[in-house]
C-alpha cells in the first residue's frame, strides 16, 4: 500500500513537471517574434474573465467546472461502464483549472454513480478553502431520500464528502421534472419542510447562496420566480445554448426556450448559471457542414468555443458550467474564456442561423448526462442514443435500400453499434418499463426512442428497410 | 510432375475446406461450400447418389486420390508427417508393413452397424471429415477469431468498419476435448508413421480401399529396373510398398505419387495396369482410438454460474450500469434443431457432427450436444442469441442432409418448437414492472399481452403464447429480461411442421 502511494505521488509529481514544462515551452514560443505553429495552443494564465455575484461580491470565473462527467480510469469517460473515477486525473485537472483562474466547481450527490462529491472533495481540499467556490445540490432521485431526515442526511453528507463546513452555492436539484412537476416539487422540498431548512442554513451562513436548477415544466419556473420576494433566490441554474435559445420548445414541446428563461431572470437581476452550454457535446460534435460553417468564420477556434462564447456573452450570466472529461476540454475552454470575447450582434445572428441549420437534423436531444442511468435491466441508454445521433450526423441513417450508401451505412451502423454498446445492453433488451423517462432533463420519451431505434436495427438486419 | 499436381490440388482443397470452418462471415461458403458436400461420408448420409458414385468412379480410375486431395484430415496428416520428415535423418523413416485387415474390416463393420442403428454420434468419432471439422472449429477457430478480433480492435482505432469483433466461447467442453484428443492421436500417428489412421481405422479409407484395389491407373514397379534399394518403401507414408516382393498394396495406397519422384532408377510409374497386389496376411497391433470418456466430460461441462437474481434496483444516483446476470440454459424435454432438419430422427441419422453449422452460426445459437444419443451433434439454445429470421446459414452449409436447404421465406413458417411461459420468472409479476419485450420481438406475432387479472382490464399485462403461430425461434427466450432463467423458453418439436 505504501509502495503504491509512493508510486502515485511520483506520478503526480511527474505530471506536474510535465505540465510545467509544457506551459514553459509554449510560453517561450509565444515570446519569440518568429512565426510559430503553436500560437493557438497556448493556454493563457491570469486572463480569465470574472463575473461578480451582486449579493456576496464573489468574483466567479466565467468558466465553471462541472463535476458530472469526470474521467474514469483507463482514460475513457465514466460513461463506459462501472469503472472508478480517475482521481489522479481529477486532481490534475482541478489543479490546472485553479492555476488558470477557474474557481467555481459544481457537483451533486448523484453524479458519477454518487462518487463525484467525494472526488471533488479530495481534489479541492488540497487547496485553500477561500481559493474556490463549491456548488452542490439536494438531489431528488430516489423517493426514499425525500424524507426530511433523508434530505438532511444528504446535505450533511455533502459537507463531509466535500470536506467543507459551508457550501458556497446550494441548489434544489432539477426542479420541473416528473408528470406533475408542481406536486413533485411540493413533495420533495416543501411538504417535508426541507426548503425552510435550507433557508435557515442560509441564515446561519452554512449556505452562502441558495438557488435551484431547472428543467422541463415552465409552470414551476414561473411559480418559483413569483416567490422570489419570499425566498430571495441568489441564483438560478438553467440550460442555455444557441440551439435552445429559440428552439428548445420546438425540439420538445415540454421545454421552454432559453431566451425566455434568461430574460425572466435578468429582469429580476437574479444571477444565471448556465448548464449544458454544449449540450453534452452535441454542439461540438456536429455534422460536417456545420463544422465548415463555423470554422469558416474562425478557422483557428474550436467548434465548441462558439457555444461557450454564446453562453458567456449575456451579462447576467455568473458562470458557464462545462463537464470536462479530458484535459483538452479544459484547455480549449480556458482559451475561449481567457479572456471572453463577447459575441457581436452580427455573430449572435450568425449562431441563430447555425441553430436553424442544425434543426434540420433530427438528432435525439440526449446530452449524455446519465440521469436515466442505471437502467435496472442493464440497458446502456445514452450509448444507444449517441450511436444513433453519430450515424445521423454522419449521414449514415438510411431510409431505403435504394439509397446510394445503403451497404456502407448499414455496415457502419451495425458494426459500430456492437462496438459502442455491448450486445446485452442494446435497445432490443428494453422492456419499456419507462422507469428512465421521468429522470430525463431533456424530456426524451426514452422507451419510445429505444424501440424506434430497435425497429430500425431490425430492418437493417433483416434488410427489409 | 504428378506429385506436384497432387500437392497443389491438395493444398488448395485443404485451405479452402479449413476456411469453411474458420470463416464466420459466410463469404467463403458462397463459393466453396461444395467442397464440404463432396466429402464421402456426408454425401453418403445425404444420399447424394451422384457424388458417391462419382467418388467411387474416381477411385476406380485413379486410386485413392480422394484421400490425398479431397479429404482434409488426410492432408492434415500429410502436413504433420511432412514436418516430421524435415527432421534430420527422418526423411526416409517409413517401412513396409502388412495390412491389419482384421482391424480395418472390424472397424468398418462396427461403423456400418452404428450408422444403420442410427447411433451416428459414436460413429462420428472416427469419421474423417467430421473429425477434421471438430479439430478446426474447436482448436483453430478460436485462434482465427482472436486474430480477427485483434484486427477489429485496430480497425476500430482507425475508424474502419472492415473488421468486426466476434465472441470466442466454449461451445461444449466435451466436444472440445474429443477434438483435442483426436488431434493429439492423429498427430502422434502421423508424426511417426504417416497414414496409419487412414489405413487401419478410417472407414472411408477402407471402403475406398476395396475399390482402389482395382484402380485402372496406379503406380507400378518395373521389376526390370528396380534394384531393390528400398527407397520407395521408406518414403511411403502408407507403408504399402513391399520392395522385396516388388508389390504395392493398392487398397492402402493413397496415390500420393511420392514414390515416383523418390525412385532414382525410374522404376516406378503411374500407369494403366490391371494387376492385383498380393495382400500380406500377418499383422501387428496398431494403436486404437479411445472412443468414449464422455461421462467424465459431461460432468465437467456442467458449469456452475452465479445464482444472483436481478431485481429492479432503486435509482439513487446517476450513471453506471446495472449488473447483468448470465442466462442459464433451461432444461428442455426435447432438443431444438434448426429449421430444415425436418425431424429429430432425420437430423440425428444424417448428422456427422462435423460442426460446420456450429462454425457458421452467427447468432451463437448452435453448439454441440452433450446428450448421449446425439453426442456432438448440434443443438440449439437461446441464452446467447436467437435464431434470427434473416439467417439460413446452417441449412446452406450442411453437407450431410441433416439440415435441408430452406429459404428465408420458408424459415418464418417452419415450426421447430414452441415457447412455454414460466410465471415465476415473468418481470411484470415478479417486479411489478410493465414489460412486453417478448411480444414486441416475436417475429410470428404469436405472443400477445393480456391483463394478469382477467377481471381487471387495468391490471399489469402478461404474455400469452399462441402455440399454433409460434415457430420456436427463441427471440422471446433470448430477449426476456428474466435472468438467469427466462420467463419464456422454447421446447423443441420431434417433427418440424409447416405453418
Amino acid at each position: 500500500m505504501e509502495c503504491k502511494n509512493k508510486k502515485e505521488i511520483n506520478r503526480r509529481e511527474f505530471f506536474k513537471m510535465m505540465g510545467a514544462a509544457g506551459v514553459a515551452s509554449t510560453g517561450l514560443a509565444a515570446c519569440s517574434d518568429k512565426p510559430t505553429d503553436t500560437s493557438m495552443q497556448e493556454v493563457p494564465t491570469g486572463q480569465m474573465t470574472y463575473r461578480t455575484n451582486p449579493k456576496t461580491g464573489d468574483k466567479i470565473s466565467i468558466l465553471g467546472f462541472g463535476m458530472m462527467r469526470l474521467p474514469s480510469v483507463g482514460g475513457r469517460s465514466a460513461r463506459e461502464g462501472n469503472e472508478e473515477i480517475d482521481q489522479e486525473m481529477v486532481n490534475r485537472m482541478v489543479d490546472y483549472a485553479l492555476e488558470h483562474g477557474v474557481n467555481y466547481f459544481d457537483t451533486s450527490p448523484a453524479y458519477c454513480r454518487g462518487f463525484s462529491e467525494r472526488s471533488t472533495g479530495i481534489a479541492l481540499s488540497r487547496h485553500p478553502r477561500e481559493s474556490y467556490f463549491v456548488a452542490t445540490k439536494l438531489s431528488n432521485f430516489a423517493p426514499s431520500t425525500w424524507s426530511r431526515e433523508g434530505s438532511i442526511e444528504m446535505y450533511n453528507n455533502s459537507m463531509k464528502e466535500l470536506q467543507v463546513d459551508y457550501i458556497d452555492y446550494m441548489l434544489l436539484h432539477s426542479v420541473g421534472g416528473g408528470k406533475d412537476s408542481m406536486a413533485e416539487y411540493r413533495k420533495r422540498y416543501v411538504d417535508n419542510g426541507i426548503l425552510d431548512f435550507l433557508l435557515e442554513e442560509r441564515e446561519a451562513g452554512r449556505i452562502r447562496n441558495l438557488g435551484f436548477s431547472y428543467h422541463g415544466d415552465v409552470k414551476i419556473f414561473d411559480y418559483l420566480l413569483s416567490k422570489h420576494d419570499e425566498y430571495k433566490w441568489d441564483f438560478v441554474q438553467i440550460q442555455m445554448n444557441y440551439l435552445d435559445w429559440r428552439y428548445a420548445k420546438q425540439i420538445n414541446p415540454r421545454n421552454t426556450d432559453a431566451e425566455y428563461l434568461y430574460n425572466e431572470l435578468a429582469k429580476r437581476h437574479i444571477p444565471v448559471i448556465i448548464m449544458e452550454p454544449l449540450l453534452g457535446g452535441r454542439l461540438s460534435n456536429v455534422p460536417d457542414n456545420i463544422v465548415a460553417h463555423l470554422k469558416q468564420r474562425e478557422p483557428e477556434r474550436s467548434v465548441a468555443s462558439w457555444a461557450f462564447r454564446f453562453a458567456g456573452t449575456y451579462p447576467d450570466v455568473l458562470t458557464v458550467l462545462s463537464g470536462m472529461t479530458r484535459m483538452e476540454h479544459l484547455q480549449d475552454n480556458l482559451r475561449t474564456y481567457s479572456p471572453l470575447k463577447p459575441l457581436t450582434e452580427e455573430e449572435l445572428e450568425f449562431l441563430q442561423e447555425t441553430a436553424t441549420m442544425m434543426m434540420q437534423y433530427e438528432t435525439i436531444p440526449c446530452n449524455d448526462c446519465k440521469y436515466c442511468m442505471p437502467c435496472p435491466y442493464g440497458i446502456d441508454i445514452p450509448a444507444i442514443l449517441l450511436h444513433y445521433n453519430k450515424c445521423l450526423n454522419e449521414g449514415n441513417i438510411i431510409s431505403s435500400r435504394e439509397d446510394d450508401n445503403y451497404k456502407k451505412a448499414r455496415r457502419i451502423y451495425l458494426v459500430g453499434y456492437d462496438r459502442s454498446v455491448p450486445k446485452l445492453r442494446q435497445a432490443n433488451h428494453c422492456t419499456g418499463c419507462n422507469q428512465c423517462s421521468p429522470h430525463c432533463p431533456q424530456g426524451i420519451d426514452i422507451p419510445k426512442e429505444l424501440h424506434r431505434i430497435d425497429d430500425y436495427i431490425e430492418k437493417l438486419k433483416q434488410e427489409t428497410i | 510432375m504428378l506429385r506436384k499436381i497432387r500437392l497443389t490440388l491438395a493444398v488448395v482443397c485443404f485451405l479452402l475446406v479449413t476456411l469453411l470452418f474458420l470463416d464466420f462471415t459466410g463469404t467463403i461458403h458462397a463459393w466453396f461450400g461444395w467442397l464440404a458436400k463432396i466429402q464421402f461420408l456426408p454425401a453418403l448420409l445425404a444420399l447424394h447418389v451422384g457424388v458417391v458414385i462419382g467418388l467411387l468412379l474416381l477411385t476406380l480410375l485413379f486410386g485413392r486420390v480422394y484421400c490425398s486431395v479431397i479429404c482434409p484430415l488426410g492432408i492434415f496428416q500429410d502436413v504433420i508427417s511432412w514436418i516430421s520428415g524435415k527432421r534430420k535423418k527422418k526423411q526416409y523413416r517409413f517401412s513396409y508393413s502388412p495390412a491389419i485387415s482384421w482391424l480395418r474390416y472390424g472397424v468398418l463393420v462396427l461403423f456400418v452397424i452404428l450408422l444403420v442403428a442410427g447411433v451416428n454420434a459414436i460413429a462420428a468419432l472416427i469419421a474423417p471429415y467430421s473429425s477434421y471439422g471438430r479439430i478446426v472449429s474447436n482448436l483453430f477457430a478460436p485462434l482465427y477469431q482472436w486474430g480477427n478480433n485483434g484486427l477489429a480492435y485496430l480497425a476500430e482505432r482507425v475508424d474502419s468498419y472492415a473488421f468486426y469483433s466476434v465472441d470466442v466461447w466454449m461451445k461444449s467442453l466435451s466436444t472440445f476435448l474429443i477434438a483435442l484428443i483426436t488431434a493429439v492421436i492423429l498427430f502422434v500417428l502421423a508424426w511417426k508413421n504417416g497414414r496409419t489412421y487412414c489405413n487401419t481405422i478410417c472407414p472411408v479409407g477402407t471402403v475406398l480401399g476395396f475399390v482402389s484395389k482395382f484402380a485402372l491407373f496406379r503406380p507400378v514397379i518395373d521389376t526390370s529396373k528396380c534394384t531393390g534399394c528400398s527407397l520407395c518403401s521408406r518414403k511411403c507414408k502408407a507403408a504399402c510398398i513391399n520392395f522385396k516382393e516388388h508389390t504395392i498394396d493398392y487398397s492402402r495406397c493413397v496415390t500420393c505419387m511420392d514414390c515416383l519422384d523418390t525412385c532414382k532408377h525410374d522404376a516406378i510409374h503411374y500407369q494403366f495396369a490391371y494387376r492385383k497386389a498380393e495382400p500380406a496376411p500377418i499383422s501387428e497391433p496398431a494403436p486404437t482410438k479411445p472412443d468414449n470418456s464422455r461421462r467424465g466430460f459431461l460432468s465437467a461441462a456442467t458449469l456452475a454460474l452465479t445464482t444472483a437474481t436481478l431485481n429492479a434496483q432503486e435509482k439513487k444516483v446517476d450513471g453506471g450500469l446495472a449488473v447483468i446476470v448470465d442466462k442459464k440454459i433451461p432444461k428442455r424435454a426435447t432438443p431444438i434443431v434448426p429449421a430444415g432438419a425436418i425431424s429429430l430422427r432425420n437430423f440425428t441419422q444424417h448428422c456427422t457432427a462435423c460442426q460446420l453449422c456450429v462454425s457458421v452460426c452467427p447468432n451463437e445459437v448452435l453448439r454441440p450436444s452433450t446428450q448421449l444419443g446425439s453426442f456432438m451433434q448440434p443443438e440449439m439454445s437461446y441464452e446467447r442469441g436467437y435464431c434470427r429470421p434473416e439467417c439460413v446459414k446452417c441449412a446452406e452449409v450442411c453437407p450431410a442432409g441433416a439440415i435441408h436447404p430452406i429459404t428465408i421465406a420458408d424459415k418464418s413458417s417452419i415450426r421447430i418448437g414452441h415457447a412455454v411461459w414460466i410465471k415465476e420468472n415473468c418481470i411484470p409479476l415478479r417486479d411489478g414492472q410493465p414489460c412486453n419485450n417478448c411480444a414486441r420481438h416475436c417475429p410470428s406475432a404469436a405472443i400477445q399481452m393480456v391483463p394478469s387479472d382477467p377481471n381487471d382490464p387495468e391490471s399489469i399485462k402478461i404474455p400469452v403464447v399462441n402455440e399454433e403461430k409460434c415457430i420456436g425461434c427463441g427471440a422471446c427466450e433470448n430477449l426476456c429480461p428474466g435472468r438467469p432463467f427466462s420467463a419464456l423458453y422454447v421446447e423443441g418439436h420431434e417433427n418440424h411442421s409447416m405453418m
